[in-house]
């Protein structure tokens, strides 16, 4: 098994990390040190005070504008569009001089009854009782969400634009081909909690928000810096939001969303605006959705010690209870063979594998047994000559870069602790012949910003390209620059590359740390 | 009877089983769906546990296990009813006037009549089993000169005449819903889970359904009543036990119907997997390649179309056999036959596009001249190709009814425009009628109901659209495997006409997309059990043709470059290879 106490010690303060080369990681004081690259996408800063904020939410405003001497009929019509039957309920109790005695306390014994359930019900699911805005910072894979300014990032597919959210529920997207940056706006996209392009298509990005689901049609031959609110598509179902994630098929037809007030997870058929529920009682709600890349599986993990994987051919799917909590991240590798899954309140990454027998439809396709244990990120001391540092602790997420060579894992660290600040480990993998896992280094920002998000370009030529963005506002790329050691994949996720060398890291033989088994 | 050997085998072996199958399910899904109906019609909150015991004392009893009899009877006849009004191209009224067309021909007449009469038989079956006042129809009643004699019970009269007009109003609804239409679900999923999915929106559209339909029901019995009746009046019709009653009996009967229909529907769109290629020459009929092109039954061609979009994605073995060349004399005749119908059916759409563009183009320099009103505009698309005639059915191949015809003029219905009759009819130039079709003065007659909407006849255009879905799909995920599994190199060979066959599909998508009133988008409703996806059949087109071409591009890459494409494709490929669409 892999751990930390095999890494390379962190970079001393003031260090960031520039790039991997020649198989190890080079640092640098400033960034003016990088390498010079044929592709360097732009570095972003957002700092907090350049945004504009809203100070104040709908509802507050509400009480100050409400003219109160509406009919009876009036405010209760309005509660019921507003709050539903729980608002109208309210509104009956509260008006007491207008209505009948006997009409305002039954409705408050209703009322009552109903917060008695609700609060029976949320006994067995607490995360039920949280506001969506911190439902969606609990279950994010943002490290410490609702204080982020860039609050959710995504690669385009196929092409080197990208798109970030912002702190304003303001989407900006840059194109380094394009001198326009497109910012997106709409009335409805309100906390912003995951963001996703469409594979197969050049405009289509997917927005995951507090009441419902975006997809906007930014066209790339557009001048328009402000795409009109008539560009996107808003779905939404009754009782489907917050939206916390949302996952495209690697094929492009369908849209999966997951909401955790909501059993059933969501397929969308994008274009005909028309969904089908996969309701699945135990759980109480999806919280994060990855697909495999070869299609054939999702992870569908829930609030509760539980998490799905499903097949995509009859959409039927596996339990897997897990002992200690819900299951935080999760990633697949590039062939779909392979899910390495964290389980909040535990310190390790497991595996589990899965095998397609092509000749059996893979709507019978036998999943594994048991989950195995492949590294051990416990918290282990590192001396360097800055004083001691401690490094490891809970996972927040996980990236696999799409050759399935680096792996980023993004470390909790402990807000209480100063000198456990969050950070980003970086293990070298690799999935065939067999599965291996090998240390690579840290990853480093400048002095004070914490590592937030992290995500992988999905073509980069030369190897692997983390973009990470920071707690202060930057977002900046670490390329790790190797020759890629797997066949060149066929997918429909990218154009086939050409075959590389097949060289093999000379270190690899003596270091191996995680090397799975063949029975 | 059936056009031809192969089809009778399937509506025999495949059709037939599935539709016995759904009925047999439903039959058997009434004794718990009658239980609970039974439960809460007896209901009384005051005393639950008499409630229980005579529920248990009714279900027993020899006139209960008789009206049972007779609802599976009802549902035996619905579900034979779905069977033969089905459809899965569905019919599109474009204007007012079609759909009264619709309403009152013959073959909906009968099926409204035969509604009614199912509707009264379930309701007689719910008076009996709510028992109470509602048992009989007749009363003994006491005259003043102490002469007894049976008198009309009225509860019982408004209960049968209640289930006789939900029943007419539920087959109205079904024409103007397109109910008969059977769409088929982007997702797979078993039979149960669908089932079980569905479930809630069936007993909730049951029962706001069955509200509207009491609503209604009142309000025509209050006024065409007669008076002499005590219930004829609004404080006896706000009788709360009546309406209850009314309510729950019709909601029986909507849901064990809606039900049927549900079923019908999840056993009919069940994936069949047809054999690629077979060994022995009598099987010949039965796998895909020939399938694909028959004409009848149309769900035997839409069932071997999603057949071949879901083996080109999940089964490599299948796309094996498809790739595979024929032994002896090596050609690829699998995949010749597969490509060219695909082919064919796209080439069909673009053709029907470009005609409807040219028609509406001409119309529009037309209207502008005689400034008249909305009467000719897409009116011409009627007698143009229509899906229909694309797939050339005939309508004594069985299944198919004349109200399937997707937005075909009916030519016989009486309430088709006299205007459209004659343009349909082939217009001999030297007749009286040649040139006065479009006379403005005709026009100005012409009251409104005639005119057809744009975004009505946009989807009638693109009614059969799923066939073209899956014919994309199917042609680009295979294209895409080729890349690495085609030993034999036999799609490349097709490739510079598939490319150019979608490049010019997606042209003329592009102008259609730029007509008014085709881009909006439809109001559908979610809380009914009519299917309103073909409503954005057009969209689902468009985004399926783009994505089908960029899995080309994305797999092929620069190696497209090499392809024989016109220099204007090529330079639309390359937009795509640039991901600037």
């Amino acid at each position: 098994m892999c751990s930390l106490a095999l890494f390379p010690p962190p970079l001393p303060y003031g260090q960031t990390t520039v790039c991997e080369s020649n198989n190890e990681l080079l640092s640098g004081s400033s960034t003016e040190d990088q390498l010079k690259q044929d592709f360097s996408p732009p570095s972003l800063s957002f700092p907090r005070e350049s945004l504009k904020l809203h100070s104040r939410t709908e509802n507050s405003s509400k009480a100050a504008f409400l003219d109160h001497s509406e009919t009876l009929w009036m405010r209760s019509a309005a509660a019921w569009r507003d709050g539903g039957l729980t608002g109208l309920l309210n509104e009956i109790t509260n008006s007491h001089p207008h209505v009948p005695k006997w009409l305002s306390m039954s409705s408050g014994c209703i009322l009552a009854l109903l917060r008695w359930v609700s609060s029976f019900h949320g006994s067995l699911f607490p995360h039920l009782t949280l506001s969506s805005e911190d439902m969606i910072a609990e279950f994010s894979q943002v490290l410490n969400w609702s204080d982020c300014v860039v609050r959710a990032f995504a690669w385009h597919p196929h092409t080197d634009k990208f798109a970030v959210a912002l702190l304003d529920d303001s989407i900006k997207i840059y194109n380094p081909k394009s001198a326009t940056t497109p910012t997106l706006k709409h009335r409805l996209q309100r906390n912003v909690a995951v963001v996703q392009w469409k594979p197969l298509c050049a405009s289509a990005l997917a927005v995951g928000c507090q009441n419902c689901l975006l997809v906007w049609h930014v066209d790339p031959c557009s001048l328009s810096t402000r795409p009109s609110a008539g560009c996107a598509h808003v779905l939404s179902h009754p009782g489907h939001a917050p939206v916390t994630s949302i996952a495209w098929s690697p094929s492009g037809s369908l849209l999966l969303s997951a909401s955790p007030m909501d059993t059933a997870m969501m397929v969308w058929d994008v274009a005909a605006e028309s969904c089908v529920p996969l309701q699945r009682v135990g759980g109480g709600g999806v919280t994060f959705l990855s697909w495999s890349p070869d299609g054939s599986h999702v992870l569908a993990s829930t609030p509760s010690a539980l998490f799905r994987v499903w097949e995509t051919r009859m959409w039927t799917c596996e339990r897997w209870p897990c002992i200690k909590g819900r299951c935080q991240s999760g990633c697949w590798s590039p062939d779909g063979s392979r899910l390495l899954f964290t389980v909040q309140g535990e310190t390790v990454i497991y595996a589990l594998t899965f095998t397609n027998t092509p000749a059996v439809p893979s709507g019978t396709s036998k999943g594994p047994h048991a989950a195995v244990v492949v590294a051990d990120l416990s918290e282990t001391t590192f001396n360097t000559p800055d004083g001691d540092i401690v490094v490891g602790g809970e996972i927040q997420s996980l990236a696999w870069d799409p050759r399935g060579e680096r792996l980023a894992v993004l470390l909790k660290g402990d807000p209480r602790a100063a000198d456990r600040s969050p950070i980003i480990a970086v293990f070298k993998t690799r999935v065939r012949p067999i599965f291996e896992l090998l240390p690579c280094g840290f990853v480093q920002g400048e002095p004070g910003a914490e590592p937030r998000l992290m995500q992988f370009h999905p073509n980069f030529r030369h190897g692997a390209l983390l973009t990470v963005c920071w707690s202060s506002g930057r977002i900046t790329h670490v390329p790790f620059y190797f020759l890629s050691a797997s066949i060149p994949r066929l997918g429909p996720s990218g154009s086939p590359t050409l075959p590389h060398v097949q060289e093999r890291p000379a270190d690899f033989a003596n270091q191996s740390l995680f090397t799975e088994l063949i029975s | 009877m059936f056009s031809s050997e192969q089809s009778c085998w399937f509506i025999r072996k495949v059709i037939c089983w599935r539709a016995a199958a759904s009925i047999a399910w439903a039959v058997l899904l009434l004794p718990p769906s009658t239980a609970i109906f039974v439960f809460l019609s007896k209901f009384s909150v005051l005393h639950p546990i008499q409630t229980i015991s005579e529920c248990f004392s009714m279900l027993t009893s020899a006139t209960a296990i008789f009206s049972f009899i007779l609802l599976c009877g009802v549902i035996i006849m619905v579900g034979f009813l779905n069977f033969e009004y089905y459809t899965v191209i569905p019919t599109i009224a474009c204007s007012k006037i079609a759909l009264f067309g619709q309403l009152l021909h013959p073959r909906q007449l009968v099926n409204s009549l035969v509604h009614c009469i199912m509707g009264m038989i379930v309701a007689w079956c719910s008076a009996v089993t709510i028992g109470f006042r509602y048992e009989t129809l007749g009363h003994p009643c006491a005259q003043t000169d102490g002469y007894h004699q049976m008198c009309l019970n009225e509860y019982h009269l408004i209960l049968l005449l209640g289930g006789a007009f939900v029943g007419f109003s539920h087959s109205l609804l079904g024409v103007i819903h397109n109910m008969n239409y059977v769409s088929f679900h982007t997702v797979q999923q078993y039979k149960y889970l669908r089932f079980k999915g569905c479930l809630p929106l069936v007993v909730r559209c049951s029962a706001t359904q069955a509200l509207y339909s009491v609503r209604n029901f009142i309000v025509v019995y209050y006024f065409l009543g007669n008076s002499a009746h005590p219930l004829d009046s609004i404080a006896g019709l706000l009788d709360l036990s009546l309406l209850y009653h009314l309510w729950i009996s019709a909601t029986f009967l909507l849901f064990t119907w809606y039900i049927m229909l549900l079923l019908f529907r999840i056993f009919l769109t069940e994936g069949y997997s047809f054999p690629v290629q077979s060994s022995f020459t009598e099987d010949a009929d039965h796998c895909l390649p020939k399938v694909l092109t028959e004409k009848q039954p149309m769900l035997l061609k839409f069932l071997a179309l999603q057949d071949l979009a879901l083996l080109s994605q999940h089964s490599p073995l299948r796309r094996c056999e498809v790739f595979s060349l024929s032994q002896p004399g090596g050609h690829p005749h699998n995949w010749n036959a597969i490509s060219k119908e695909c082919l064919s059916l796209l080439a069909d759409l673009t053709q029907r596009l470009v005609a409807y563009h040219d028609t509406v183009a001409t119309n529009g320099r037309a209207k502008s001249l005689s400034s008249g009103k909305d009467f000719m505009s897409p009116r011409p698309t009627a007698f143009m190709k229509t899906p229909a005639s694309v797939f050339a059915r005939s309508i004594a191949g069985g299944q198919q009814s004349p109200l399937t015809a997707p937005f075909t003029p009916d030519l016989d219905s009486p309430f088709m425009s006299p205007a459209l009759r004659r343009l349909a009819a082939p217009v001999e130039q030297g007749s009286p009628w040649y040139g006065t079709v479009q006379s403005p003065h005709i026009m100005r007659r012409v009251p409104k109901l005639w005119s057809t909407s744009t975004e009505a006849s946009s989807q009638a255009l693109f009614a059969d659209s799923q066939a073209h879905i899956w014919a994309l799909e199917g042609l680009s995920y295979l294209v895409q495997a080729s890349f690495s599994e085609d030993q034999f190199g036999v799609v490349q060979t097709t490739l510079p006409s598939i490319l150019s066959c979608m490049l010019v599909l997606q042209e003329a998508v592009d102008r259609h997309f730029k007509l008014p009133h085709a881009s909006s988008k439809p109001v559908r409703s979610t809380s009914s059990m009519g299917d309103s996806t073909y409503k954005t059949l057009r969209f689902a087109l468009r985004a399926t043709l783009k994505t089908a071409i960029y899995r080309i591009t994305t797999t092929f890459g620069d190696h497209l470059n090499a392809v024989q494409l016109s220099a204007e494709h090529q330079k639309r490929l390359q937009q795509f290879l640039e991901y600037k669409e």
